[in-house]
């Protein structure tokens, strides 16, 4: 294989439900060769998995095969790789679905990949059998109390089974949780031929996947100084120039809107961060105390420097379980004294509901007067008298009648509560399942990936 | 001494983190990272946010970025896919942060417009 000078990375998708014209307008509007797609996030698995429970070809990302119809033929034409954690809990239902879309393109000689080994729902009672606690990384818990309400586990894997699958000639590569970073290290450590085990570049290939694991949001999305970002409509997603030193340049294709700066990238390398200087990754420990940003041109950051420590040797394994049931509706209410009348519906829902036998503690319920500093409370200003606000009520129970019960309650403000009651819109709010978080760590050892490379015939 | 917003020194991101979420403040120079090295203590960002940050406050350094972050812990009212609150995410945080008050030398070299 030549070695390229420089590979072009993107990253089309910051989550499942961003915009589809990400991906559309990349393949589109400029140079690429590596089209990445982030589709998970701790809920997300454990939506799959119900989906999946009730329809064995569910479990995936569909928006991805839906996007993929649509760039499918100019990413062969201009040999643009897709790599996308979309396979979800099913990879073998997602394979069929991506085959589908290949051959009604009317495509020939596509490789699809599927890599698999992050789902470990099934083999939870061995592994605590076997004696791993898979403790709450928060709390110190053993997960053996929560087994039951267990809705999925999923594994965090890293780069190494994603290369694979590009050495074996992948033309497009989905996976189930595969840590988002990694997506992007695949392919330059599949391109300039790195080892795995050299860790400051694979501490630069993750901190690039780091800043563009969230799409737009490095090139001008939810960025302070928002009035300084041109034509946000079109937006453009980010574009990462990786060289073989491990440096590389963070831009965007040529008469995009928004904005690449020092700024743009520095607020998303603190995103959601913890300690930077122990990024950790299934492939490595990025020190982001060891970054450097240079300004290298308009809408270009150039970032080297990086540093990288050996990766450990556990994985982190995202967990989730059916934690009992929510439920939240809303009313507007008009002034005057829209903020005192809310207050009133707010004391007579949970009064009516007790007239009932339904009763929830303060700590399970959310009464919110959107309007008056919901989001900054005790912080900024509020407003004295807003002319009008909208009143955000919730519940949270282990009872799933109680939560319904609540739902009911609501509507009947506009007739008999306060004047100006309005906005009631969407029905009863019904109870839905809250979904407990429960992070863990299981030794490398015990988990084995696997590749699967077919063409769609 | 003059007083100025945070949003004149520095800018900033949030996002969640397990039940609490992360607030990343930047300083637009180094003279303003030095300042708020000093100033803006994880005693300061937990008094600023006494009435949505429940936990402890946390705060690593990264000099290189002329950036603080600051772990907000238990402050989402129980975890992104948990919590009933609006902000479930902590996605305002860092905005939030923005309008704390600071003293600086009159002769500061401000950055940022108020």
């Amino acid at each position: 294989m030549t070695k390229k000078e420089s590979v072009l990375i993107a990253n089309g998708q910051g989550f499942w439900g961003d915009s589809i014209l990400g991906p559309i307008r990349l393949v589109n509007e400029g140079p690429l060769h590596y089209l990445t797609l982030d589709y998970l996030a701790e809920v997300t698995m454990s939506i799959m998995q119900k989906l999946k429970s009730r329809h064995p070809e569910a479990g995936y990302a569909t928006d991805f095969v839906q996007m993929l119809r649509r760039v499918l033929p100019v990413c062969r034409e201009k040999n643009i790789k897709v790599i996308a954690n979309a396979a979800g809990v099913n990879p073998q239902a997602c394979l069929k679905a991506v085959a589908q879309a290949v051959r009604d393109q009317g495509l020939k000689g596509v490789r699809v990949a599927v890599v698999e080994g992050d789902d470990i729902l099934s083999r939870l009672p061995d592994l605590l059998k076997e004696g791993e606690p898979l403790a709450n990384m928060d709390s110190g818990e053993g997960l053996a109390s929560k087994l039951d309400a267990v809705q999925s586990a999923n594994v965090y894997i890293g780069a190494e089974p994603v290369v694979e699958a590009l050495s074996q000639g992948a033309d497009i590569v989905i996976t189930g949780r595969v840590t988002d970073p990694s997506l992007v290290v695949a392919p330059m450590v599949h391109e300039f031929g790195w080892s795995l085990d050299d860790r400051d570049r694979i501490a630069a290939a993750t901190v690039a996947g780091h800043i563009v694991e969230c799409g737009a949001q490095c090139t001008g999305g939810n960025f302070v100084n928002w009035r300084d970002v041109p034509d946000m409509a079109r937006i453009g997603y980010p574009v990462i120039e990786a060289s073989p030193d491990g440096s590389f340049v963070v831009t965007k294709h040529e008469g995009t809107g928004g904005l690449v700066n020092i700024e743009t990238v520095t607020s998303q390398l603190v995103y959601e961060m913890g300690d930077p200087a122990h990024y950790i990754t299934p492939d490595v420990v990025a020190d982001f105390t060891s970054i450097q940003l240079e300004e290298v041109g308009k809408d270009r950051v150039r970032v080297s420097g990086i540093r990288g420590l050996p990766a450990t040797d556990t994985y982190k394994v995202s967990i989730s379980y059916q934690n009992g049931y929510k439920a939240s509706g809303q009313l507007t209410v008009a002034g005057p004294d829209a903020v005192e009348k809310a207050k009133l519906c707010a004391d007579v829902v949970f009064q009516r509901l007790a007239l009932d036998g339904v009763e929830f503690s303060e700590d399970q319920r959310l009464v919110e007067i959107v309007g008056t500093n919901v989001c900054h409370a005790g912080i900024a200003a509020s407003p004295r008298d807003p002319a009008e606000v909208v009143l955000r009520l919730g519940v949270r129970d282990p009872d799933r009648t109680k939560v319904n019960r609540f739902g009911m309650e609501i509507a009947p403000l506009v007739t008999s509560g306060p004047p100006g009651v309005t906005g009631f819109a969407g029905g009863r709010p019904k109870a839905t399942d809250v979904i407990g978080y429960w992070p863990a760590l299981l030794p490398k050892t015990k988990v084995s990936t696997s590749v699967h490379v077919e063409e769609v015939e | 001494m003059a007083k100025v917003r945070l949003s004149q020194l520095a800018y900033s991101r949030s996002g969640d983190k397990g039940d609490g979420s992360n607030v990343g403040v930047v300083a637009y120079t180094r003279e303003a990272y030095e300042l708020l090295e000093k100033e803006l203590t994880s005693e300061r960002v937990k008094q600023h946010f006494r009435e949505i940050c429940h936990g402890k406050v946390e705060r690593f350094e990264a000099p290189n970025l002329m950036a603080l972050n600051f772990l907000l812990h238990d402050s989402l009212g129980g975890g992104g896919s948990e919590s009933l609150k609006t902000d479930a995410q902590g996605k305002t945080h860092g905005l939030g942060v923005l309008w704390l008050e600071l003293e600086v030398p009159d002769d500061f070299p401000v950055p940022h417009p108020a």
